[in-house]
């Protein structure tokens, strides 16, 4: 029972290429569980609660941070002006245990004791009870310092005139070899080449990180906050101050959007509110206003990315080779999986038999970057794709004609030498975007229209996958634990680690419940994100959620339901309130009644770290997008006027939630290509405003048409497989290709804004490509 | 400290605070309405979008001075009673609201939108809320939400 079976679907499949299993409650539009709360305005975030009741004698936090990018600390000034008795200051010699904020190795400080490595690092704490008395007391503080010269770029980073990191300013590299991509160039029809950059993105998530903290000897440590992984706070703290595991208590509450930026930034915060509420002896609460969230916090990694490519007189690809270089800012963080990750989507979803992969995550003087929704693929995604469209144009072809020749199939293998066992139906997804965009007459209508008119009209299209869940052995590390209580209010409650931060987490895994227990949507909630509380089911990430802890839960279930049957009388068939007496039956019995399971890889999944080889991920999303813009040629401005994203996720469980998801990937990513810019002087993000950072607003995105195909995964809850991360991977790529398909103009970087536009324009590059038609 | 006397949500109160305290700060702190929230400071996210005198206005950028004697509406005025706004009712079940942080600005600014025009377009849904930033949905949900509102009777008036 608790083993899926293949069978079961691919049966079904057979006679259509998608299909929807019968479910009640799975594959409805269920309204989000915690949804009234936050309609009503009474959804408690962390900067809501106040210094009374359970955090009765709250003082403020706030962060003295670095000035300049590297240096070595000389002198530290407290101004007299101040009355300096009134504060409790932190530095890192009040630290308890290690100073390192523990990750996925331990290099990044907690607090610098001597050496900064770069703007806005933490130097001092602060905390007083008034809060609107620490901005002055922090300008009060002056540092000085003895400057080391700062590594500020990618290629100042590989010219090693300043290490920075370790021996060689690399956190991670690797190499992919298949096949022998040598013995190809020579007789190759084509060699193209290309090279392509991405920016730095920052997550802009409405909320800015915050945290309240607690500290006692008797029980230790607690944190509330806004944060998307407990587990990986609860682990950090431990090592901060020293203490085991069950004298740190880790409470997510409501959480304002997070897109991976709040993945490891939440264990600094968390640190720094806990050293000044143990040394206060008082809650502490630490809300970053966003000029601070800004300079200070992660950013999406940026890349520069080299393919050389060659082709056959088809347009077959007979060798690629493919060069990325991540910039991952001061400290390690997660870089070296987002590496992985880039360099795992890097050829995009095509076969070929001679593939190279080398790639590198470079250390510089500048904030660390870190997690962000799609971690590395929307980078190496956007420079496969605009590369595939150089190749079309090399070979005259059109961009839909040079992928349809190349996509992988059923059958086929990557370049990790994973043979794709499921069905791929990249070939529906293509036609079905082409058709609903209407790509080939509208492509004749804009190019005829284009010449005669200011306004120049075109569409580009991208292709792509997402691997779903963590990289390689990554699941297996996990080994997440998951499952559902039922206390004696008569309600079914899921336990979990993983949180809600929009993405519909709690009301997903309630209808998964709900559906395995043959039981109502309303029978079902989530209970409290409390490390006390929940077992460690991995960190909400990686569009893991769903597809991952929700299977665990989906097998909980049918647990549940099984020991219900066993050893309390449950009825073959059962009404709900026959459900709960068989639950009072057996809790009365044993105690409590509660199902947990652990994460099961998938049959014939292996994947070797060493050789970097093998099923680089249980399942992937597919996904075909269009994006239709028109480029005003007096303002330089390009705007996206419609895009249409197909993709291919495994079963929809929540058709809202999924097209509110795509929508927003979109959105996000129309963003990242269009307006977004990480403006850095000598390290210190210069833009560190709303009003300088520049996101889409209602007024800017186009009309988002959603489509899925649903072919339903055997491993994952219910067919699911991740969507979360996907819809930022295509919109950047399929938008440069549509702005060359209207200018003529092959845009190579992105962000690309009218005055990357218009520079372009007034200075064209010696090998300017002609008018893609 | 001056003492200032206002309306909220129908009720008239009084507070005393600096003549320069943001009216946000004033709502979220004194008077524990907590549902207005900060996302910027400078009036570019709207998430503390509130209605003064039937105006909508960036709570962070109004001095309590500036509030004296007004009306102010906040999401926490909108449902009547226990029953919730037909805008409340559209944002859950058209999937308008994710994370939920931008929500009670983009609910006040979607009020102040169908009060003064009961049935917009997209493009006039679309420019009454461009000064509310919302970063989860791609506002493609908001803009449905929106529309089955006033669809619904969304400018039902604010009465209690």
């Amino acid at each position: 029972m608790l083993t899926p079976n293949p069978q079961d679907f691919l049966e079904t499949m057979s006679d259509s290429p998608t299909h929807r299993p019968q479910t009640r409650i799975v594959g409805t539009p269920q309204i989000r569980k915690e949804g009234v709360d936050k309609v009503l305005g009474r959804a408690k975030y962390i900067d809501d609660l106040p210094g009374e009741g359970a955090h009765e004698g709250m003082w403020h936090g706030a962060t003295v941070r670095s000035a300049i990018p590297r240096g070595r600390i000389r002198a530290i000034h407290f101004n007299p002006r101040i009355p300096w008795s009134e504060f409790v200051i932190v530095s890192a010699t009040d630290i308890p245990g290690e100073n390192h904020i523990a990750m996925i190795g331990a290099d990044q400080p907690c607090l610098v004791s001597e050496q900064v490595n770069h703007c806005d690092e933490p130097i001092l704490l602060l905390a007083h009870p008034d809060k609107r008395r620490l901005p002055e007391a922090v300008a009060a503080i002056r540092i000085e310092y003895d400057p080391l010269p700062a590594v500020l770029s990618i290629e100042a980073s590989e010219t090693l005139q300043e290490i920075v990191w370790g021996n060689d300013n690399i956190f991670k590299q690797f190499h992919l070899e298949k096949g022998n991509v040598d013995e190809v160039w020579a007789s190759a029809a084509h060699i193209v080449e290309g090279e392509y950059s991405t920016g730095a993105q920052e997550h802009l998530y409405i909320e800015n990180n915050g945290m309240i903290a607690e500290y006692s000897e008797e029980t230790g440590i607690t944190v509330w906050g806004s944060l998307q992984c407990p587990y990986y706070v609860h682990k950090s703290l431990m090592s901060v101050f020293a203490l085991p595991a069950d004298q740190v208590r880790v409470i997510q509450v409501e959480t304002g959007g997070a897109f991976g930026g709040k993945e490891d930034y939440p264990s600094i915060i968390a640190s720094h509110a806990g050293l000044l509420a143990m040394k206060a002896k008082r809650p502490i609460k630490i809300v970053y206003d966003r000029t601070e969230d800004l300079a200070a916090t992660t950013k999406r990694h940026p890349s520069r990315t080299r393919h050389r490519t060659a082709v056959d007189g088809n347009g077959k690809l007979l060798a690629m080779e493919i060069d990325i270089a991540l910039d991952g800012g001061a400290y390690a963080t997660l870089s070296s999986t987002v590496l992985s990750r880039a360099t795992l989507h890097a050829t995009g979803p095509y076969v070929c038999p001679n593939v190279r992969i080398s790639s590198k995550a470079w250390a510089t003087s500048t904030v660390p970057c870190g997690a962000f929704r799609g971690f590395g693929a929307p980078q190496s995604i956007f420079a496969i794709e605009r590369h595939m469209d150089k190749i079309a144009l090399a070979l005259s072809i059109t961009p839909d004609e040079i992928r349809r020749r190349n996509f992988l199939h059923t059958g086929d293998t990557t370049a990790t030498e994973q043979r794709m066992n499921e069905p791929i139906i990249l070939d529906t997804l293509l036609e079905r975007a082409l058709k609903e965009s209407d790509y080939h007459a509208k492509r004749k209508l804009f190019a005829g229209q284009n010449s005669r008119s200011p306004v120049k009209r075109g569409l580009g299209l991208a292709a792509f996958y997402h691997g779903a869940g963590f990289t390689g052995s990554g699941e297996r590390y996990l080994n997440s634990l998951a499952g559902i209580d039922v206390p004696a209010n008569n309600k079914v409650r899921v336990l979990v680690a993983n949180t809600e931060f929009g993405q519909g987490t709690h009301t997903i895994l309630c209808q998964i419940a709900a559906e395995s227990l043959n039981l109502s949507y309303d029978d079902v909630e989530v209970a409290p994100c409390d490390t006390n509380v929940v077992p460690n089911s991995g960190p909400t990430v990686a569009s893991r959620t769903s597809m991952v802890v929700g299977r665990l839960i989906e097998r909980s279930g049918h647990q549940l339901v099984s020991m219900l049957r066993e050893r309390a009388s449950l009825p073959e068939t059962y009404s709900a309130p026959e459900f709960f007496a068989a639950c009072d039956r057996y809790r009365n019995r044993q105690g409590k009644v509660e199902s947990l399971c652990r994460y099961e890889a998938p049959p014939n999944i292996y994947w070797d770290d060493k050789q970097y080889r093998g099923e680089a991920y249980p399942t992937f999303a597919w996904a075909v997008y269009v994006a239709e813009v028109a480029f005003d040629s007096v303002t330089y401005s390009a705007e996206v006027t419609n895009l249409y994203a197909v993709q291919e996720v495994g079963r929809v469980l929540n058709p809202t939630l999924a097209a509110g998801q795509i929508e927003g990937g979109v959105a996000q990513a129309i963003g990242y290509a269009l307006y977004e810019k990480v403006l850095l002087n000598n390290g210190h993000m210069v833009n560190n405003q709303m009003t300088n950072y520049i996101m889409p607003t209602a007024a800017d995105v186009p009309p988002i048409h959603v489509f899925f195909e649903e072919i339903p995964f055997a491993y994952g809850a219910y067919g699911a497989k991740g969507i979360g991360e996907l819809p930022h991977d295509g919109p950047a790529p399929a938008i440069l290709n549509a702005i060359q398909d209207a200018t003529g103009h092959s845009f190579t970087a992105i962000p690309l804004l009218p005055e990357d536009i218009f520079l372009r324009f007034l200075a064209p590059t010696p090998n300017e490509e002609p008018v893609a038609q | 400290m001056s003492l200032i006397p206002l309306t909220v949500n129908g009720r008239p109160t009084q507070v005393a605070a600096p003549p320069m305290k943001r009216l946000l700060d004033v709502l979220r702190e004194d008077l524990g309405l907590t549902g207005a929230k900060e996302g910027c400071g400078e009036g570019e996210c709207g998430s503390c979008s509130i209605r003064m005198n039937g105006e909508l206005v960036n709570s962070c950028l109004v001095p309590i001075l500036q509030a004296d004697g007004a009306s102010i509406q906040t999401v926490e005025g909108l449902a009547i009673d226990a029953e919730l706004h037909p805008l409340q009712k559209a944002f859950l079940e058209c999937g308008g609201a994710q994370c939920g942080i931008c929500t009670p600005g983009m609910l006040m600014a979607a009020t102040h939108l169908l009060e003064s025009n009961p049935r917009p377009t997209l493009d006039q849904i679309r420019e009454g809320l461009a000064g509310n930033l919302c970063r989860c949905t791609g506002f493609v949900k908001i803009f449905d939400s929106v529309a089955a509102a006033a669809a619904m009777g969304g400018n039902l008036k604010y009465a209690r």
